[in-house]
């Protein structure tokens, strides 16, 4: 087509609205300008709603600052725009991007930036290395529409990865992806720091764990506990939701799972077709992403893992969505009913002689021992084997105010269950924790060592008391 | 100075036809890097390195920035090392104290000794303070000169305190995209050959390597400066 029909073509799409675009094999011409607007993650830029691509000036700066990487523990971080993951960005396919790195003046190192998303040596690393206080400018067209990572590609180039480097550029089919209510941004990532998990002080990288692939932190979004209580992801029942998972690596393949819900749709590692329908887990490779959409029936906390599960339990792994709304019955009930379930028959078995009576704890020994058992059984998954609680997901019971004032209370929250805020230790919780099945005489014997334990100095919880407890509702 | 006995280095990066250690000959070396306040003697005795003198193809517009003026230090402390200097300043500063900048075999060579060894690459602990030295946060105010422990060879700060500048720093042979630097194409800046790094453990190193391949001559940093060497007369 000549430039006159062309340009009359154009006209005739703008006379007679959008539609009459997706009739048309080549996409217009680039015409305008416009900055992009960046955001930290969990946010999303809004979605593009031109119909013609641009040119978009993309400015983003390298920092290396000292932040938060868990409760007590620092660690210096390199950053694209001062927070890791860094800044989400998002263009239409076709646009031709110009792309500023700054560096800034404080930086150490100098940095570069290779995006997945350009076709051309390094992926732009190349040509955007840039010392510290200087800056590069590269251009390049986002030809291929998909969820790319981007990183930081100077040597050495893991250590640069390690330290925070990373996040996800979006390249929007021109067709646009389907409208959804909610999109959120999720970056897995791995830390190898010289102490262990939750050592507390600034700590340094630990380039033999790195080499070892033996991570202290697996987390979403740059620190524990950064998707976690009050900065959980939210929506409402009903909504459509849309995750762009990036995982930066550098080394573990993620299995994402998001638990008590099914990925309605995925595109598999980042690519344009919605490839696959009601999955429950997802790989997302270093170095690459995943999108993922479902639609939230119930309301409730839903955890986000990685189902490589003693990185969710142990390292960090772990992001919520909150939803709010109507509950569902017929969707999810809750527990309906909690019967004796005999596998030899139907009726209740007498066992002649009438069955032993299990041992009662005589002593506060005694209980201590007892309760350790039943803590390891049915606590410490959660509160961790030495108490100590999970940061942003499961309060401490080692020193716990909340625990330590109310003996009453504590008794509870065993039988009954616990659910909704409350505040250990200055920290805020929101998370569900099940009622346990156990006798008084168990629940006594496990308050009692958790009373006990770690440096606690709660009193001995007798069965009688458990009994007033519980009667008294 | 001091004396740095001659010696070999196990270089990082070489060409297949290169000797994986260079040899590096006995060499003067100074114990610490260049001061504001020597380099505030040698600008006032050279007016056309002040600040508002210096030609830009010689220095970047952060040329001693952080300089009160052209002659007062001001909340810059003369006993810091001197910063935001050029690579061609540094070389003038060098000839005037008739001296030079080290190379960057020297350099590394040096930076190789631990307090107790000549080389001290084989001990992980030392490896592994060096790279938390280089890998300390930056930003807020340089420390002093002088404050570190000497290493073997009576020098301080090496590691941590600022990068330094070396005669040769543009040889390094890393380019930005660190993963091609072990092309076969890429020789003319990497000259690795297949292997590319003799030593994948030594990240320090890598680190350095990576910094002086993304300087220019003219550029002048806030973490930049540079120490001056001597070479020994040969022996008769």
């Amino acid at each position: 087509m000549n430039r006159s029909t062309f340009t009359s073509f154009v006209l005739l799409i703008l006379v007679s609205g959008s539609f009459l675009l997706t009739g048309c094999q080549s996409d217009p011409q680039i015409s305008g300008e416009e900055q992009a607007v960046l955001t930290y993650a969990p946010a999303v830029p809004a979605a593009i709603t031109r119909n013609h691509p641009t040119k978009v000036i993309i400015e983003l700066e390298t920092t290396e600052e000292v932040k938060r990487l868990a409760d007590g523990v620092e660690y210096t971080f390199w950053t694209f725009g001062g927070e890791v993951p860094g800044k989400f960005i998002r263009v239409r396919e076709g646009d031709f991007v110009e792309f500023h790195l700054n560096n800034h003046p404080d930086s150490k190192m100098p940095h570069n930036i290779d995006l997945h998303a350009v076709t051309g040596p390094g992926g732009g690393a190349a040509s955007s290395f840039t010392a510290p206080g200087t800056g590069s400018t590269f251009s390049f067209t986002a030809a291929n529409p998909g969820l790319y990572v981007y990183h930081c590609a100077t040597a050495p180039v893991g250590m640069h990865v390690a330290n925070g480097m990373y996040g996800l550029i979006l390249v929007e089919p021109k067709e646009g992806l389907p409208p959804v209510d909610k999109e959120y941004y999720v970056m897995q990532s791995e830390f190898y720091t010289g102490g262990e998990y939750g050592e507390p002080g600034l700590q340094p990288f630990d380039m033999q764990k790195a080499v070892d692939e033996d991570a202290d932190y697996v987390v979403f979004n740059g620190s524990v506990g950064a998707m976690t209580g009050d900065n959980a992801i939210t929506a409402e029942v009903g909504d459509r939701v849309r995750l762009y998972i990036g995982n930066g690596g550098p080394n573990l393949v993620s299995s994402f799972h998001v638990i008590g819900e099914i990925f309605d749709l995925v595109y598999t590692e980042g690519g344009t077709v919605a490839n696959q329908e009601n999955v429950q887990t997802t790989l997302v490779p270093a170095g690459g992403s995943a999108m993922v959409e479902f639609t939230v029936d119930v309301p409730g906390t839903f955890i986000l893992v990685d189902h490589s599960i003693f990185r969710a339990f142990n390292k960090g792994a772990l992001g919520m969505l909150t939803v709010t709304g109507e509950e569902d019955l017929d969707m999810y009930s809750g527990k309906q009913e909690e019967t004796v379930y005999l596998p030899e028959g139907g009726a209740i078995q007498e066992i002649p002689g009438g069955a032993p009576e299990p041992p009662t704890a005589q002593t506060i020994a005694e209980r201590m021992d007892a309760g350790a058992r039943i803590y390891a059984a049915n606590c410490a998954a959660c509160h961790q084997p030495e108490g100590q609680g999970l940061a942003g997901a499961f309060p401490p019971l080692a020193g716990s105010d909340y625990l330590l004032e109310d003996t009453d209370r504590a008794i509870r929250a065993l039988i009954n269950g616990l659910s909704g805020p409350i505040t250990v230790n200055g920290v805020d919780y929101n998370g569900v924790m099940p009622a346990v099945r156990l006798s008084d005489e168990e629940v006594a014997n496990v308050l009692t060592f958790i009373n006990k334990s770690w440096g606690n100095d709660g009193a001995e919880v007798t069965p009688s008391t458990v009994t007033r407890v519980r009667s008294s509702h | 100075m001091v004396k740095v006995e001659g010696g070999t280095y196990g270089a990082l990066y070489r060409a297949p036809d290169e000797p994986s250690r260079i040899s590096v000959d006995a060499f003067l070396m100074a114990v610490d890097p260049v001061t504001n306040q020597q380099f505030l003697d040698f600008v006032m005795e050279n007016p056309k390195w002040r600040r508002s003198n210096v030609s830009p193809l010689f220095a970047s517009e952060a040329y001693l920035h952080h300089w009160a003026s052209d002659s007062t230090l001001g909340v810059a402390h003369p006993e810091q090392p001197v910063t935001n200097v050029s690579w061609f300043a540094a070389q003038a500063y060098a000839r005037w104290a008739d001296a030079r900048l080290p190379t960057v075999a020297e350099w590394e060579y040096v930076a190789g000794a631990s307090s107790t060894s000549a080389d001290g690459r084989s001990d992980p602990e030392f490896l592994a303070g060096v790279l938390s030295a280089t890998n300390a946060p930056g930003g807020g105010p340089l420390g002093l000169t002088g404050n570190s422990p000497a290493n073997y060879w009576g020098i301080r700060d090496m590691h941590g305190l600022v990068w330094e500048w070396t005669s040769d720093f543009n040889s390094a042979l890393v380019t930005g995209e660190s993963r091609g630097d072990s092309g076969l194409d890429r020789k003319l800046f990497c000259g690795a050959g297949v292997i590319g790094a003799s030593d994948f453990t030594d990240y320090a190193a890598f680190l350095r390597f990576s910094y002086r391949g993304g300087l220019s001559a003219s550029y002048a940093g806030s973490r930049l400066g540079f120490r001056i060497a001597r070479s020994l007369p040969p022996p008769s």
